[in-house]
């Protein structure tokens, strides 16, 4: 307070609630723990003294998710994991902002081919708000990943607007859509081989 | 001990049940019949010239090529092994005892091949046998509690076995 202190006088500062709500949440991001691998010892470090995730209040890390805004998911999901995962998001009260931290989180990683066991992207379990990626990613860009999250509260409005909170879980399923040109074996077929017409050169 | 004296001995006392053996190996080896196996592992720890106080670790180890080109260098038939892994803190010296088994048993696709337990001499092999069952599919005949160990219990095959096919979907979460 040093380079303020002093420097008004006594005055009303007008603000809109939304700015003022929106700046008290983004300033108190408060984590889960929420380490599953490797990427947990980065997300230590930087809750440690050197890279200080508390410069951006989101420090405290709580221990259970009634009290926590955002889930840091940090390290490998396999599928017996993935229920909890769900039901740790599902225990969490809105707004709820969910990071995914590392390759696994993102989507598999090295376990994308080999990995039996490994829900290849959390965002199949919970709506994944910001993607950090990395084997494990530095502490500074999973700040940086912090920031975008405060950039989203920044923006939000759902007390003037009624912006719906609610988000399908999960977001995504993971299955492409197949165009209804390929939709069957045949017309799939058929549509290489039309491809491949139309790719050969026309002699001349 | 060396293992060359492990391996006299243990022929001493069983004869012709010990089914193969390699004494110059980096880990010297018996193999026995599944059924042979507690008595041989009872008369490893209690001996006092063995005294195999540590069971370190169980493998299976899953023998199939499963490249239709390569099956002919390969060099074996399709088997399953389990290795025990021994060690003495008493005598400091080492062993190894292999199971040979089929990938199924009486050849019906399915059905677990099994072995005798051997929970109840070393404590060690409870969690290890569990292991072994979750992932290379054998049963462990007189394990005490015989699940699933890092796996869910819902969970269909042992990934570990060489044709095992990924599960496209788990629980409505894509697989694959």
């Amino acid at each position: 307070m040093g380079v303020l202190e002093g420097r008004f006088e006594e005055s009303v500062i007008t603000t809109s609630l939304e700015q003022a709500i929106n700046w008290a949440r983004e300033s108190s991001m408060w984590p889960m723990t929420f380490g599953l691998a490797c990427c947990a010892i980065e997300m230590m470090a930087t809750g440690a003294s050197r890279y200080d995730i508390d410069r951006f209040g989101a420090g405290a890390f709580r221990a259970t998710p009634r009290q926590a805004d955002l889930m840091i998911v940090a390290g490998t999901v396999n599928y017996k994991m993935a229920s909890r995962v769900r039901r740790l998001y599902n225990q969490m009260p809105d707004p709820k902002f969910v990071i995914a931290m590392g390759a696994c989180t993102c989507g598999g990683g090295p376990y994308y081919k080999y990995g039996y066991n490994v829900v290849k992207g959390v965002d199949l379990v919970v709506p994944v708000d910001v993607y950090v990626p990395g084997c494990p990613p530095r502490p500074e860009a999973l700040l940086e990943g912090l920031m975008r999250i405060q950039d989203k509260v920044k923006g939000m409005k759902d007390l003037t607007k009624n912006q719906p909170l609610d988000v399908p879980i999960p977001s995504r399923t993971g299955y492409v859509l197949v165009p209804p040109e390929l939709s069957t074996p045949e017309l799939a077929d058929a549509w290489a081989k039309k491809n491949k017409e139309l790719a050969t050169p026309a002699k001349a | 001990m060396t293992s060359a004296d492990i391996i006299s001995a243990l022929e001493k006392q069983f004869g012709d049940k010990i089914k193969g053996k390699k004494a110059d190996a980096i880990d010297p080896w018996v193999v026995v019949e599944p059924a042979d196996l507690p008595a041989l592992c009872r008369f490893l720890k209690t001996d006092p010239a063995l005294r195999f106080d540590l069971l370190n670790c169980i493998s299976g180890v899953d023998y199939l090529e499963i490249d239709p080109k390569k099956v002919a260098k390969a060099g074996f038939e399709p088997h399953l092994e389990v290795v025990y892994h021994l060690s003495s803190f008493t005598h400091k010296h080492r062993f190894v005892v292999k199971v040979l088994l089929p990938r199924w048993k009486d050849g019906k696709a399915g059905e677990l091949p099994e072995v005798p337990s051997l929970a109840s001499l070393w404590g060690t092999a409870d969690w290890h046998e569990r292991e072994t069952y979750d992932l290379c599919g054998i049963r462990f005949t007189g394990h005490p509690e015989l699940t699933r160990i890092l796996l869910s219990d819902d969970w269909e095959g042992h990934p570990l076995r060489k044709d095992y096919e990924f599960p496209l979907e788990y629980h409505g979460i894509r697989g694959r």
